[in-house]
């Protein structure tokens, strides 16, 4: 790892919580629940399992890359860019503001380090990492593709062309996950548009597929993930079971939270749920 | 400058093989890759396939991926063609194209045959003639649609070179090699290809030599005509356009594209803004495009060199 972070992972993951809360309220919009949902998920991949530089670089020669195809889970991935370093953690603050690199859904439009390609119309990530997988095999590169994307998200048809197009091609340097909290905005995934048995779809689809039953676990999540990179020999489809708005009593499992931001009171009492040794922005 | 008397006929070719040709001589950069979504033979890319098959990538008929593909092949250097019929390679993957390529600036060129009308005897579900709307209203994005196999052939060449995503339109139908081998190619300038006074014609792809065979009429007639050829729609040579309308007060526009959202609307805009100057437009009038062969099909629908001539002729009667 390059990347040099002397605060401990799960203590990060906290105050990656409270700033994902703090920003969802500030800006009054937002999305919160898949965002708290995949805090260990990317403080481990950040943190722990993936190879990166030190500084960002947009063409990840020699890096592993992470693309995050679901994107308006925005907050999670913001603060865990910011608390490793990849910009000032007071930029936080800008999120969802006018004349901020802290887009709604993320983009490279205004250069935020950590970016590469603009996502939050969905379906369209693991294309795009199925690309930077190719271009990796290309320069000979050992390095990986990570990209996160929803189990709602799995409705969309261009992810099942992504599916054979990376396993027809062979990329056995790409790892694409799935946050299965089995919520999406109209209500459970399996009432909204019946996903089905997504391991088995990836299996007949030709990738190798991979089940973290608690993704909120840190220590787990870590342990598979790195696992995963290391014995990899073909596309792996790697289903995170996590819980939507992990942490958060009353946003946990509700779709309610998946694109709402709390009030004052809910705030602070999301706050007095999160207490955290680091600094809020 | 050039005048329709001297432009020499090199050959019929098609305007898709000049992109194949280009294609295939530019192999040696090993910065270029080519993505086919099952139509490699119709984008002329066997050769470029057989000459680099690691940097060649069969997509299958799943366009939206491919749009994808290309984006994330682009964040490394490489500079990915993606590839297909004009419609598959705008409309349909349209969205794909807005937020990986145009909002995320990725170097990809999309590279697409088979636009307009003289696709011929497929019919209109294949026949695009809305794809260089779609492509010029999109932020970051270069639109070319050349006018026949040299200038496709240097276009091709020319967008390799660049950093901006781009679309380059070219078709099917075999036509007359008439741009000079010596004309430059610049992006964004219009190439001028006669000198005349009394009407400007604007035309570009296919309808480029529908024009210069108009113009051979007209001239018979004492008509005389500056065309311009526009084969760069964004950003458009207005400088150009405006030099020659000052002189002849009359602006004929000629594409293979329906006149609302293409070269026709972008041209009155402009000018309505800054020079207002009386129009017409040779383009598809709001209306889909049917089976046939392209040469009837062009005249039925008015794509034509005459009715060029006729709507010159009644115009300048006034």
């Amino acid at each position: 790892m390059t990347k040099n972070i002397e605060i401990s992972p799960k203590t990060l993951a906290q105050q990656v919580r409270r700033d994902i809360v703090r920003m969802v309220y500030e800006a009054k919009s937002g999305h919160p629940g898949g965002s708290l949902g995949c805090v260990e998920t990317l403080v481990s991949l950040y943190l722990d399992v993936m190879d990166l530089h030190s500084e960002f670089r947009m063409n990840g020669q020699n890096e592993d890359m992470f693309f995050l195809s679901n994107g308006h889970i925005s907050p999670v991935w913001y603060s865990v860019l910011a608390r490793i370093g990849y910009f000032e953690v007071r930029e936080l603050a800008t999120f969802r503001q006018i004349n901020s690199r802290l887009q709604g859904h993320p983009t490279p439009y205004e250069h935020l380090p950590g970016v590469r390609v603009a996502s939050g119309s969905l379906g369209q990530g693991l294309s795009v990492a199925a690309g930077a997988a190719l271009a990796k095999r290309l320069a000979h590169e050992k390095n990986k593709v990570f990209v996160l994307m929803g189990d709602g998200e799995q409705q969309e048809g261009q992810i099942w062309e992504a599916a054979s197009f990376a396993a027809h091609h062979k990329l056995d340097n790409l790892i694409a996950m799935i946050d299965v909290n089995g919520i999406q905005i109209d209500g459970r995934t399996q009432d909204v548009m019946n996903n089905r048995d997504l391991a088995e779809k990836w299996k007949s689809f030709g990738w190798e597929v991979e089940i973290i039953t608690d993704a909120n676990d840190y220590d787990l999540v870590t342990a598979r993930l790195k696992s995963i990179k290391a014995k990899q020999n073909q596309p792996v489809c790697v289903l995170l079971h996590t819980v939507m708005g992990k942490g958060v009593d009353y946003m946990e499992n509700s779709h309610k939270w998946h694109g709402n931001a709390p009030n004052q009171a809910q705030f602070e009492s999301a706050m007095n749920q999160l207490p955290s040794d680091l600094l809020d922005y | 400058m050039y005048q329709i008397k001297d432009l020499l006929i090199r050959g019929q070719k098609d305007t898709r093989s000049g992109f194949g040709d280009a294609m295939a001589e530019m192999v040696d950069n090993e910065k270029i890759v080519a993505l086919c979504a099952d139509l490699t033979g119709s984008l002329k890319l066997d050769a470029f396939k057989e000459k680099a098959p690691n940097r060649f990538f069969q997509a299958g008929i799943a366009e939206q991926n491919m749009i994808g593909v290309a984006a994330g092949l682009s964040l490394s250097g490489l500079i990915p063609f993606a590839t297909t019929f004009a419609n598959f390679a705008t409309a349909r993957v349209y969205d794909q194209i807005r937020q990986s390529i145009a909002y995320s600036k990725t170097n990809v060129k999309i590279c697409a045959s088979h636009a307009g009308i003289t696709l011929g005897e497929d019919g209109a579900t294949h026949q695009i003639m809305e794809d260089i709307g779609l492509m010029q209203m999109l932020p970051h994005f270069i639109v070319i649609n050349p006018c026949d196999y040299y200038q496709t052939y240097q276009a091709t060449k020319a967008i390799a070179l660049t950093q901006d995503p781009t679309y380059l339109r070219f078709g099917r139908p075999v036509l007359p090699v008439f741009i000079p081998e010596n004309a430059p190619f610049e992006i964004g300038k219009a190439l001028k290809l006669n000198d005349g006074k009394d009407i400007t014609i604007v035309a570009t792809g296919h309808l480029v030599w529908e024009a210069v065979q108009a113009i051979e009429i007209l001239e018979k007639e004492g008509i005389s005509c500056d065309l311009l050829n526009i084969h760069t729609i964004k950003p458009l040579d207005l400088d150009a356009i405006l030099a020659s309308v000052k002189k002849t007060g009359k602006i004929l526009v000629c594409e293979e594209h329906q006149r609302l959202g293409g070269l026709t609307s972008t041209i009155a805009l402009n000018l309505s803004e800054i020079h207002p100057t009386p129009l017409k437009s040779i383009s598809m009038m709001d209306t889909f495009g049917e089976s046939g062969t392209p040469n009837d099909l062009m005249k039925k629908y008015g794509l034509s060199s005459e009715n060029i001539v006729k709507t010159i002729q009644s115009w300048l009667a006034l």
